[in-house]
């Protein structure tokens, strides 16, 4: 048992430090460039990599501080985001009441998610928080802009606090079920896939891209670039599956599947909703990348995806 | 940096900047322009309470002991405690409201004459949230008087949602704060507030606010 739980985090201790010789090989390369062309500009490479380099330090010790520092990082991560969408979208004077209550569930939700409470876990935000936000809401007697108040403060905790908690709950699920990875391995299997799925739609896109597949919301996203990203995700899925997770090859495919095609679709909706917004960037927390929003867009699809694929396969 | 900097110091470091930078959120829109020496004044919108520790936190714990809030005595100064934590944490310069014309600014020259970089907020109240007010005269006699003063204007937004006038209860939405370039004075105190109206509000335009629902 003992032996099992040490190297559960050998695996994952393993797949953290591959991580970061990716990083190093990243710095290395745009450093290299650098001095072959100096008088071309990489500073957005150095700026993009510099960020992913405090991300991921800020990731790996909240995952290696234990469960309840990994729980609570989540929580924070919430927090910044929603705080990026009240900030980003429209609001009335008389909906800050309502929106301090959608902050106020973060530590509810976060608390559910410690305590392993999944029943209250999985309808705090989607029946609760329903009923609380336009609750709130009346109680002000504004009626003008209701709707639009109603929905996007709701839609605002679905994808800031709901989606992101799955990743949390990820850690608190039952140790004993995945002695190859342990918990952390499942957290870092679909993050790391849904970050190089990305990754590889980008570079695909870049190489092969000639038919654009939503040209109205992103414009640089091509049917090559998705197909060949999801591949590459698929296969990638099947790769770590025995080595992060208690899934057989064929269930990493399919989980690599979901990842793949979820977190293309996550990355568009947030696309969609910045259009719709007029803005490129939900934030300029993270130099390079924008903000959290938009570092973790398709997360908000592929996390609650892939938890419900291994949580009814294994859980 | 002498012993009386550290209360100042400390409260920022480990009360206002965290305060500010994490809880709220700050974008900061041409940070480059900030002054970095006095003597100068920085002028602003007043939306919040927190104005002033939002631009104070865009400074660096070394510069902040010059940075300096004109603030109101009959308020700040009111009692024994809030007068300490006006002083010596914060480091207002107190203005006298609605007293002999001729005295107000004393306290400002002698600070901008030591090199301080001033805080001033034109409007002289918060105001509706997130409404620019009619701005007043004084920080142009206050200029006036000061040939080497910078006059540097700063655009704040989002905290008139956080903690407006009126409201106890801070709701975090993340501030953009667009700084300006030098604003020169000219000639009389009615351009001065025109002109400087109009560069608060070109700042505006650099900041994303989201458009209301009314609208």
């Amino acid at each position: 048992m003992t032996f099992q739980a040490l190297a559960a985090t050998h695996n994952s201790a393993l797949f953290m430090a591959g991580i970061v010789v990716l990083l190093l090989t990243a710095t290395l390369i745009h450093t290299v460039l650098q001095k072959i062309h100096p008088q071309k500009n990489f500073d957005d490479l150095r700026l993009r990599t510099r960020s992913w380099w405090i991300m991921i330090a800020v990731l790996f010790a909240a995952l290696l501080g234990g469960r309840t520092i990994a729980i609570v990082f989540f929580a924070l991560l919430s927090y910044l985001a929603l705080k990026e969408f009240m900030s980003i979208i429209p609001t009335r004077q008389v909906d800050r009441r309502a929106v301090f209550w959608a902050y106020l569930a973060i530590p509810f939700q976060y608390y559910w998610v410690a305590d392993a409470w999944y029943a209250m876990f999985i309808v705090f935000i989607p029946v609760f928080m329903f009923l609380v936000i336009p609750t709130r809401l009346v109680l002000t007697g504004e009626t003008q802009g209701f709707i639009k108040a109603t929905a996007t403060i709701h839609l605002g905790l679905m994808i800031a606090v709901f989606s992101i908690s799955h990743l949390a709950y990820l850690i608190a699920l039952r140790e004993s079920t995945n002695p190859a990875g342990g918990n952390i391995g499942l957290v870092l299997y679909v993050l790391f896939l849904t970050q190089f799925n990305d990754v590889a739609q980008y570079v695909w896109g870049k190489t092969l891209g000639r038919h654009k597949i939503s040209p109205r919301v992103s414009p640089n996203k091509t049917w090559e670039g998705f197909l060949g990203g999801v591949a590459t995700t698929t296969t990638l899925g099947v790769v770590f599956a025995g080595f992060l997770t208690p899934m057989t090859a064929l269930e990493g495919a399919m989980a690599g599947l979901l990842i793949g095609v979820g977190g293309f679709f996550g990355d568009l909706a947030m696309s969609a909703i910045k259009r719709d917004l007029r803005i490129k960037d939900t934030s300029a927390l993270i130099p390079g990348h924008g903000g959290i929003l938009d570092r973790i867009d398709s997360l908000v699809f592929s996390a609650p995806l892939f938890f419900h694929f291994i949580g009814y396969l294994y859980y | 940096m002498s012993y009386r900097d550290w209360p100042k110091i400390v409260f920022f470091a480990l009360l206002a900047r965290p305060l500010v930078l994490f809880f709220i959120g700050l974008t900061v829109h041409h940070r480059e322009r900030l002054p970095r020496h006095g003597p100068a004044i920085i002028v602003a919108n007043h939306n919040s309470h927190l104005d002033t520790l939002v631009l104070m936190s865009l400074f660096s714990l070394r510069d902040l002991r010059r940075v300096r809030p004109v603030a109101a005595a009959d308020y700040f100064l009111s009692s024994r405690v809030r007068a300490w934590f006006s002083r010596y944490v914060i480091g207002i310069v107190p203005i006298a409201r609605g007293g002999a014309v001729e005295h107000a600014f004393d306290d400002c020259d002698a600070a901008l004459r030591n090199g301080d970089i001033l805080i001033l907020f034109p409007e002289g109240t918060r105001g509706e949230p997130e409404k620019l007010g009619a701005l007043k005269k004084g920080f142009y006699y206050l200029a006036a008087g000061h040939t080497h003063c910078r006059i540097v204007p700063a655009y704040m937004y989002g905290l008139g949602k956080s903690l407006p006038k009126g409201e106890a209860l801070l709701v975090p939405f993340n501030i953009q704060v667009a700084i300006g370039e030098t604003f020169v004075l000219p000639e009389n105190a009615t351009e001065a507030t025109e002109q400087l109206e109009r560069r608060l509000l070109d700042l505006a335009s650099e900041c994303h606010i989201p458009a209301d629902h009314n609208m």
